[in-house]
């Protein structure tokens, strides 16, 4: 691929409204009796890929979904809390798929592509539709109809939800949906394996080599495409809400062999996450945005104040949210909202000293009562007490920002195919619909968006339109890819340095959190990619790493992720630091005005997308998808 | 409100099995976590025993675990011969140090059951939860075929019980618990949980047979109806679950030999 690649984004032509109806009706089908010729590969089994994969099994494709947990109901999806969004308008508070377009369009920062978003707002109701057939208990009123609540950045209440288990119940769905897949015989249930490189046949995506994560062996799978839906990286961050295991593995291979890498600069801090208690802490954990439906964030107004908050009176309470931005007050988007708590404790109004602002339910449970308070967040007050040994029923929360979600991703066009022809990408891994800010609830839509209704169209077309030989695992292209797995793997092991994985992994963590985190600065974003370059060397000279190749090794499992998780770092800021404005999560300090995020839609206004050369130290070149907003002027983003 | 910093670190002594892979025969070794932090979650703290064990060139002690906040239903083994450990409705992820006292001694040991194979020390496979599941654990209803979500109203009460059988991790402990390593607290709150909704109710009779009988199939044994399980639950999935399944069982059961027999099915 050369560097004058023009991205090409495949928007249908056509008004926004009909778009997607449109391109359904155009699209080529591929008849029911040949689905079953095809293999399609499904990376991940979170909602993404596991509402991908019942939903071809269902048509008729032979599909093989990899996971690397030992049961596909573990993948990340399953700790979302809140909830997800849809355009039901069951509320008749005004909502509608115009509203929900529009409110994710402004999330975003204007850094999405409208006909994405769109045809993501249309679906969401199906979405709903197709939870509830399941037997997904999603919360009910009396009266036996759905309940909703509110979500940041939204002044409708739209948010469907299971308790604090949105995101387990809604995946028991589709996994309970491709585990009838399963069953019939149309889904092979590949667990434990971990995908370690795309293998590329005649400039298409046919296969991938993954390793068998309990024997060690390094397999090789053909098909006729590729879904990767392999979730977010939060976790190059170390410190972050995701899980262990969650990693850009399966992306960053894929990026090796051609998939262009979009925004990587564009990360989500939450600001409703228990703050860091030590340095022995592996992961953070969050407090649903939902609590901020009945809890108000505050700060003491005085610098430096130690007092207890029992102890600080109400008129010395800064409830800076409802301040700065009074029509949406604590339910202002999570980057302004964390943007803010970080100022406050900069400035030395940190709770008790420390870092971390005050969650408070004292109102919410005068008004309504302990026991309404306990019904709609119980598991949450449970969870905060059984970690910080606090009960926030008595004392309000502490509460501190933390890396939870990734917007960037590899680029997709709009049949969420990359630029490698064959190669689909769903959910988290791919960097569409969010811009640069995520809402709150609409990454259950979108991954779930994804799956059940936009690939098992558009991969079809694929199919139907592609010329495909069979291939066998014998090609060159299959040995040439697992030689190079296996000689990554074997070169980790022989390097016997003294330094475990987890340090370079917290220190790479630091780094970006330091430099690359919640405001980020030129001169802090070139220290960033030096110190990081340096990091990437030690790693690779002085890295322990023990056991053997076969067999279960975690450590090795781990230092594969990290060694990618350092290339990935490097990008992020080389991204960070070309993009000179600030939108959404990307905050330059360079680029602000009354400490709101100043963009610069006359040299930014697109998507940029990296091109990998061959090696970690040649410089990835950058292209752009230019955005055009016909459809939602491009204002400045006010929530005040 | 207390800090982090005013909270004293505590010594302790951890007998761990110690297992190659499946074949293997394993033992107990005994090591030394110091300076634990009471703030550390105890995969924290095993973590810490790892990076030691690693610099000192050994192998470190496997475990499976993921989400590390109590959802994902990967972590899981005995401490001290309580699933997940001593504090209630508590996965071992969620377990927090300031429940042990310093100088204590701690045994930990795999979850042991013949349908959970060991794979390395206190790892095991739960995949024969994932069979159960396939066999009939599900509501089939193909992609876009759904009406409108509010088209058939569910009463509250029914959802809500239906969510709490639902809230069921798939960790394993009901079954490490029990004295017959029964899969029943996991079974029942799938059967119950679907069986409670409209929805669920076309498949109702096949599911219930199907599910029973994968349990068998996969060697787990009867229910002692002791509660050992409901009691190890993180979630604290109830009992009443399993009374629901066996009388689902046995319903269908009597239908389908009615069905067979040509008998009246009202
Ligand atoms: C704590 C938390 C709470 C959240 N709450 C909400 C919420 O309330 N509402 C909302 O809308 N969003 C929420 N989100 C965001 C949302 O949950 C995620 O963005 C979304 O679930 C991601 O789904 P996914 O299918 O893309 O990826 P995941 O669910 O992360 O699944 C990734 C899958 O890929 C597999 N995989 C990864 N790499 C490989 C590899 N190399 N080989 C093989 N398999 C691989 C994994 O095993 C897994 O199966 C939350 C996120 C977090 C972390
Ligand atoms: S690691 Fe997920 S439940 Fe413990």
């Amino acid at each position: 691929m050369s560097s004058n690649y023009k991205l090409d984004s495949k928007i249908p032509s056509g008004p926004i409204e009909s778009k997607w109806t449109n391109h359904k009706f155009n699209i080529k089908l591929v008849n029911p009796a040949n689905k079953r010729k095809y293999n399609v590969i499904v990376v991940g089994t979170g909602l993404a890929g596991a509402s991908a994969a019942a939903s071809l099994g269902e048509l008729g494709y032979q599909v093989k979904a990899f996971c690397t947990h030992e049961s596909p109901r573990r993948a990340h999806s399953v700790a979302a809390q809140g909830g997800i969004n849809a355009a039901k308008n069951y509320q008749n508070d005004g909502d509608s798929v115009q509203r929900l377009f529009y409110d994710t369009i402004k999330g975003g920062d204007f850094r999405a592509r409208e006909a994405n978003v769109h045809r993501l707002a249309e679906v969401s109701v199906n979405i709903i539709d197709q939870a509830v057939a399941q037997g997904v208990p999603l919360a009910r009123e009396y009266g036996g109809l759905l309940a909703n609540r509110s979500f940041g950045g939204a002044q409708v209440s739209r948010t469907f939800y299971a308790r604090g288990q949105t995101g387990q119940q809604l995946l028991l769905g589709a996994y309970s949906g491709m585990m009838r897949q399963v069953d019939s015989g149309n889904v092979q249930l590949m667990n434990l394996r971990e995908m370690l490189d795309l293998v590329v046949v005649d400039g298409k995506a046919r296969g991938i080599i993954a390793r068998n994560l309990l024997t060690g062996e390094i397999e090789s799978h053909e098909a006729d495409a590729v879904i990767l839906a392999s979730g977010g990286y939060s976790n190059v961050f170390y410190l972050s809400t995701n899980a262990m295991a969650c990693s850009v593995t399966a992306n960053w291979k894929a990026h090796k062999r051609g998939a262009f890498f979009a925004n990587p600069c564009y990360t989500q801090i939450h600001p409703t996450c228990i703050p860091v208690h030590g340095v022995n802490q592996s992961k953070l954990t969050l407090m649903s945005e939902s609590l901020r439906n009945d809890g108000r964030v505050w700060v003491s107004k005085i610098k430096g104040d130690k007092r207890p908050p029992a102890q600080i009176p109400e008129n010395e309470r800064d409830y800076y949210l409802e301040r700065i931005y009074p029509s949406f007050g604590n339910l202002a988007p999570r980057d302004v909202s964390s943007r803010q708590a970080k100022f406050l404790v900069d400035q030395g109004h940190g709770a008790m000293g420390e870092q971390a602002v005050y969650l408070d339910f004292e109102n919410s449970i005068k008004r309504l009562g302990e026991d309404k308070i306990a019904e709609r967040y119980g598991n949450l007050f449970q969870m905060y007490d059984k970690i910080t040994g606090e009960n926030p029923y008595k004392q309000p929360m502490r509460i501190y920002p933390a890396p939870h979600y990734t917007m960037g991703g590899l680029w997709v066009d709009y049949n969420l195919e990359s630029t490698v022809p064959g190669l689909f990408v769903a959910g988290e891994a791919n960097f569409s619909d969010h811009g640069a800010n995520r809402l709150g609830a609409s990454a259950l839509m979108q991954g779930l968006a994804d799956g059940y209704f936009v690939l098992p169209y558009t991969l079809g077309n694929y199919i139907a339109n592609t010329k495909l030989e069979k291939v066998q695992i014998t090609h060159d292209a299959f040995k040439e890819a697992a030689s190079t797995v296996t000689k990554n793997t074997e070169k980790l092991l022989s390097i016997k340095g003294s330094k475990t994985v987890e340090s370079f992994h917290k220190r790479l963590g630091l780094i970006m959190w330091n430099k690359c985190g919640m405001s980020r600065t030129r001169e802090g974003l070139t220290e960033a990619i030096s110190e990081i370059k340096k990091l990437r060397q030690e790693f690779h000279s002085e890295v322990l790493v023990p056991g053997a190749s076969n067999g279960i090794n975690l450590e090795l499992e781990k230092a594969n992720r990290v060694a990618d998780f350092i290339e990935l770092g490097e990008l992020m800021c080389r991204d960070a630091l070309v993009r000179e404005e600030s939108c959404g999560g990307h905050f330059r300090e360079e680029h602000q005005v009354d400490g709101e995020a100043k963009r610069d839609d006359e040299k930014f206004c697109h998507a940029a997308a990296w091109e990998w050369k061959g090696s970690a130290e040649k410089e990835q070149v950058r292209h752009q998808e230019e955005l055009k907003f016909e459809n939602v002027k491009l204002a400045t983003r006010s929530y005040k | 409100m207390s800090s982090a910093t005013d909270k004293k670190n505590i010594n302790l002594k951890l007998q761990v099995w110690r297992q190659k892979d499946g074949k293997s025969e394993g033992l107990f070794t005994t090591y030394d976590a110091q300076q634990v932090s009471p703030d550390d979650s105890f995969l924290e703290m095993l973590d810490g025993v790892n990076e030691k064990i690693i610099k000192n060139g050994g192998q470190p002690i496997a475990f499976d675990h993921d989400c590390r906040e109590g959802i994902c239903g990967s972590c899981g083994f005995m401490i001290d011969g309580n699933a997940h450990g001593p504090q209630k409705g508590t996965t071992v992820c969620q377990l927090h140090m300031r429940n042990f006292k310093d100088g204590q001694t701690i045994v930990l040991e795999p979850f042991r059951a013949k349908a959970f194979p060991i794979i390395k020390d206190l790892y095991v496979d739960r995949t024969a939860f994932d069979r159960i599941i396939e066999a009939g654990g599900y509501i089939s209803s193909n992609t876009g075929s759904a009406p409108d979500a509010n088209a058939v109203p569910i009463p509250k009460p029914d959802a809500d019980e239906a969510f709490l059988s639902a809230a069921c991790i798939g960790c394993g402990a009901c079954v490490a618990s029990c004295k017959n390593a029964s899969a029943a607290l996991f079974t029942s709150a799938k059967i119950t949980h679907l069986a409670l909704l409209p929805q669920g109710k076309v498949e109702r009779e096949q599911r219930a047979l199907d599910m029973v009988a994968q349990m068998d199939i996969e060697g787990f044994g009867a229910c002692t109806t002791t509660g050992a399980c409901s009691a190890a639950c993180p979630k604290e999935i109830s009992l009443i679950n399993i009374a629901k399944m066996n009388r689902e069982y046995l319903r269908a059961s009597i239908l389908k030999k009615q069905e067979a027999t040509g008998g009246d099915m009202a």
